[in-house]
């Protein structure tokens, strides 16, 4: 059996900070928080999209990735998540690699919209002040946020995703320790 | 001193990640009822068990908390409250708006306006505002799949054409983000403009109902009403008889078996800081 390097050092507290993050995250759509939780998840895996799968996923939560064995036997040992190769069965869905179409993914319906997946997409870094304008609920007025290594298209897959509200899904978008969140909520204009 | 055999914050891991899970769909959908599995906590259901299972799975060691009942931070609710999450989280708790981070309330909004560091979180009995207009969950499930709030602005309306204007004082109906017909909890009439665009996330637990949903920050909030009838705010037309406040929601007290009433401030803490403030100008 190959070596599985631990979870959250304190999994009570740092599950709870991590969440925090990200409601706040979710809460102001755009603004960039950090993870403060020291974890070393095998590569692919960020330290945001492993704090957010640590602090979210459980055995109620199956989960499609692209992140190869090594990862999924992490998660599959610190979540007690199932693994699922069908991604519109998914609660989660962790993109490492090539995003998946939006359109592949859960989106649940008119009556539990709720059930709509959150797609994890791990990105080569967030900036925030400048690129996309961010505007909806959680948004004063506006917030910029610069995705490097966004999906081609992203905005116009989004676009679509915005039109079935409140049905949709919801991503968090991860870059080393740092998570910014797209409720289906919200409305994106190129910068 | 944290009590013995809890898990930090009284319930264990997997609720609180449930819990969570629901919280972020609830804010991705502003105003929509989202199903969770509400635990037994150790009080009854109609005591706040659904607002204290929210603060439970946001609550972390540093926060400062402030538990309010129809604004009051002295009555048996709000103390037992605070001592429960002193008791199983060792958190800080507070009296003072300004200084919480999350602030748990049965039936009021404080007057000071909340920042964008504050989580106000609401304790409701019943959430579904369509309940005593339609009994079937089903069926009101549909109607909020459908956005058709006919019904409620059918009652609003026989109101009028009953009494002249819209009776409702407390739990008045909000359309948010223009979507969602919600109940703002218990809350009076009057709280209602300051749930419209607030700067703090606010997050509403049902207990014995088993539903959580939330209003992000500044997030249009708008209470139902009609052109030719616009929504008033409902307030006593006096002064607080303590801080002499013609601002802020006040309570009717009766003093004497003589008819002799009394108007004071709802908001203890406001009132509070209002009467020291000429204090500490004078010194």
């Amino acid at each position: 059996m190959t070596h599985l390097s631990p979870g959250f050092a304190d999994p009570v507290l740092d599950a709870q900070a991590s969440f925090r993050a990200i409601l706040e995250a979710m809460s102001r759509p755009g603004r960039i928080q950090r993870i403060e939780a020291r974890i070393t998840p095998p590569a692919p895996l960020c330290t945001a999209a492993a704090a957010a799968l640590l602090s979210l996923a459980d055995a109620d939560t199956p989960l499609w990735l692209d992140a190869g064995d090594t990862v999924a036997e992490w998660l599959r040992f610190h979540c007690g998540t199932p693994i699922t190769p069908e991604i519109g069965a998914a609660r989660f869905a962790l993109a490492c690699g090539t995003a998946p179409s939006l359109e592949v993914l859960d989106v649940g319906t008119d009556e539990d919209p709720q059930l709509g997946a959150t797609l994890i997409l791990q990105v080569a870094g967030l900036v925030a002040g400048d690129g996309w304008r961010l505007t909806g609920p959680g948004i004063q007025h506006e917030h910029r946020l610069r995705v490097l290594g966004a999906p081609a298209d992203f905005t116009a897959a989004w676009a679509r995703n915005h039109t079935l509200f409140p049905r949709g899904i919801d991503v968090l978008l991860c870059a080393g320790d740092s998570i910014a969140a797209l409720p289906r909520s919200v409305t994106i204009a190129e910068g | 001193m944290t009590e013995a055999g809890y898990n930090f914050a009284y319930l264990d891991e997997a609720t609180k990640r449930m819990i969570r899970r629901a919280i972020l769909k609830a804010v991705a959908i502003p105003g929509h009822q989202i199903p969770f599995g509400a635990r037994e906590m150790p009080l009854p259901y109609g005591w706040g068990t659904g607002g204290i299972q929210v603060t439970a799975s946001i609550l972390g060691p540093n926060d400062v908390l402030k538990v309010i009942d129809q604004g009051a931070d002295d009555t048996t609710n709000a103390v037992s409250i605070r001592r429960f999450f002193t008791r199983v989280a060792g958190i800080a708790t507070t009296e003072v708006t300004g200084e919480a981070s999350i602030i748990q309330t049965r039936h009021r909004i404080p007057e000071k306006p909340l920042t964008e560091n504050q989580i106000l979180v609401y304790q409701v009995p019943q959430p579904e505002p369509l309940f005593r207009l339609e009994p079937h969950r089903a069926e009101t499930r549909r109607l909020h799949a459908l956005a058709d709030y006919g019904l409620m602005h059918v009652r609003l309306y026989e109101d009028i054409a009953r009494l002249g204007h819209i009776a409702k004082a407390y739990d008045y109906p909000v359309m948010v983000n223009e979507r969602y017909l919600m109940s703002p909890s218990p809350i009076p009439a009057f709280d209602n403009p300051k749930m419209h665009q607030m700067a703090a996330l606010q997050l509403f637990g049902a207990g014995r109902e088993k539903r959580i949903y939330a209003v992000p920050p500044y997030t249009p909030v708008r209470s139902l009403d009609f052109e030719d009838h616009p929504f008033r705010p409902i307030r006593a037309p006096h002064a607080c008889a303590i801080c002499g406040s013609t601002t802020s929601y006040l309570d009717e007290l009766v003093t004497d078996d003589a008819g002799g009433r009394a108007f004071i401030c709802s908001d203890t803490d406001y009132c509070q800081e209002r009467q020291q403030a000429p204090k500490a100008a004078a010194e």
